[in-house]
């Protein structure tokens, strides 16, 4: 589905992705883990169009898009959603979630929306709620259930689970679980490995900039040299 | 009965600042540029209902229809081809070209036109009895039709599709755009629109002062910005409130004390509101995300 080879990104002068190649399959969840500054959110972003490779490739169900503007992508069915609180701030909790069916008709908004609100009762109860004022937690939800309202193919989360209290990171983990048994693909860049490695199909180790290791999550959860950076010991 | 009457033509003059405060507001909130050249495209407006009227003799309504699309697409063509490559670079460069923008129009106006005045034809002649006094109708037509458009500026930004997308797009450019939302076209729609607002207080400010030169735009342009940074710059409603508190603030000092002070009154407001309350009435304080 998404076909990533040997992308190069730069900031100036700094190389912060060199030469990664990926790829994620129809149905999959595959994650991406790797220590602060490895690049992760780099990548995804350079896939979602906002920055730009120099060189290699990224495919998208066969469509060549490193040099498609970003805001087409949606249309696509690729969904980002970016690190941090980034829901609209000043904007109302629906309001943000027809933000995310912003290229959808009113009716299927209508229908999505009400989906959202199904999966994230919390959600629907702060509907008319300015986004700004919702918890961390809450935030998140909201960002998810956004990246809902585009009916995407391929979503692609950047550390959903960050400032998120225990019992919130499991129930935002489930929800991604779900979200894939519904047919979703899911490419999904965690600093909380062990998590992520456990509802992954397969994961990517990233170092500074470039892919260390690749396999199975249930593989790299065994591995000794990721167990002892990224999860613990 | 003088209050009222000095409250009427100050809403009257406060309309005409809210159209333009609303246009630097807009902008500033969406590229976070004082755009300097607003007030030029007033006179812009004005020099193209003027000229329109005045040489092929089309009807004042179409003449004022081509004046706001003139200045719509005229603001759309700055910020494509002036501000638009410097989006990422610091503000000060956009506020330096900003300036160069306003000069440039200026003095292409003085070419084309020259510096002498020129008279403009109130197109809402006659007048209106209210109580004991007489009002012209470019008083009543210029309140009620800055209402009206301030209202469906409202519906539009709270309601709409576009609407929406620009309150996206002025709080976080990179996030809307994963949403699928058009940033440039969203950009240009927020110009075109300040524009023409711009053009329809310019039809209105000629119709009350039925002179028009080069240089109109700038005190016009100061005191709305003064207006808009009085209401909160960024705000829509801040915009409003702002031109008509600054409009019936000249008006009082019109009355009551002089004709001579009353710019020294606006930028004495703007001073104040500097030292006090910098946000202005509804302005958010700026928390920038790290
Ligand atoms: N806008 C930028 N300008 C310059 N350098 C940047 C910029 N954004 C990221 N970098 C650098 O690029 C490298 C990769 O950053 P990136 O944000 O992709 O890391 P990350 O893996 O997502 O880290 P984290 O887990 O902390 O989110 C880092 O060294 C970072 O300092
Ligand atoms: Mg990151």
């Amino acid at each position: 589905m998404l076909e990533v080879r040997d992308i190069n990104v730069y900031y100036g002068a700094i190389h912060a992705v060199k030469g990664v190649s990926f790829e994620v399959a129809r149905g999959e969840i595959v994650t991406l883990i790797g220590a602060n500054g490895a690049g992760k959110s780099t990548i995804l972003k350079t896939v979602s169009g906002i920055l730009r490779t120099q060189g290699g490739s990224i495919s998208f169900m066969g469509d060549e898009i490193s040099s498609i503007d970003a805001c087409k992508l949606t249309r696509m069915g690729l969904s980002h959603v970016p690190e941090g609180r980034c829901v609209f701030q000043q904007l109302t909790v629906e309001e943000n979630l027809e933000m995310g069916g912003y290229l959808r008709s009113a009716a299927e908004n209508r229908r999505n929306i009400e989906r959202v609100y199904d999966t994230f009762p919390r959600i629907r109860e702060r509907k008319r709620q300015i986004a700004g004022t919702l918890s961390g937690g809450e935030q998140q939800m909201l960002a998810l259930g956004r990246s809902l309202m585009s009916a995407p193919r391929l979503v692609m989360m950047d550390e959903p689970s960050m400032g998120l209290a225990p019992v919130l990171v499991r129930q935002i983990f489930d929800i991604i679980k779900e979200m894939n048994d519904a047919g979703t693909t899911i490419l999904l860049v965690e600093q909380n490995a062990r998590m992520a490695l456990s509802i992954a199909h397969r994961g990517y180790v990233l170092e500074t900039g470039r892919i260390a290791l690749s396999a199975d999550a249930s593989e790299l959860l065994d591995n000794d040299d990721v167990r002892r950076a990224y999860l613990g010991g | 009965m003088t209050l009222l009457y000095l409250m009427i033509n100050g809403l009257q003059i406060g309309s005409i600042y809210a159209l333009v405060a609303l246009g630097y507001s807009m902008v500033y909130g969406i590229v976070k540029l004082v755009n300097f050249a607003h007030g030029e495209i007033i006179m812009v407006g004005a020099y193209s209902m003027w000229y329109v009227m005045s040489r092929f003799s089309v009807p004042a309504w179409l003449a004022a229809a081509l004046s706001v699309a003139i200045c719509s697409v005229l603001g759309m063509f700055i910020e494509k081809i002036a501000y638009k490559p410097l989006r990422n670079s610091d503000r000060l460069s956009l506020l330096v070209t900003a300036i160069g923008v306003s000069l440039l129009l200026q003095n292409l106006a003085q070419l084309f036109f020259t510096a002498n005045p020129r008279m403009f034809t109130n197109i809402f002649a006659g007048t209106v009895t209210i109580g004991e006094r007489q009002f012209s109708n470019a008083t009543t037509v210029t309140i009620a039709v800055s209402t009206i458009i301030m209202i469906g500026l409202t519906l539009l930004v709270k309601r709409t599709k576009i609407g929406k997308a620009m309150r996206a797009v002025s709080e976080d450019k990179e996030t809307a755009t994963l949403m699928g939302i058009n940033v440039n076209n969203t950009i240009s729609f927020t110009f075109a629109l300040g524009s023409g607002l711009a053009a329809v207080a310019a039809v209105f400010y000629c119709c009350s002062y039925s002179q028009i030169q080069p240089t109109m735009g700038g005190m016009l342009g100061l005191k709305a910005f003064v207006a808009a940074v009085l209401g909160g710059i960024g705000s829509i409603p801040g915009a409003m409130i702002g031109g008509l508190c600054i409009g019936i603030a000249e008006s009082l000092t019109k009355g009551y004390i002089s004709s001579k002070l009353t710019d020294a009154v606006v930028f004495g407001i703007l001073i104040v509101v500097l030292l006090i309350k910098p946000s202005g009435i509804l302005g958010r304080r700026q928390n920038e995300k790290v």
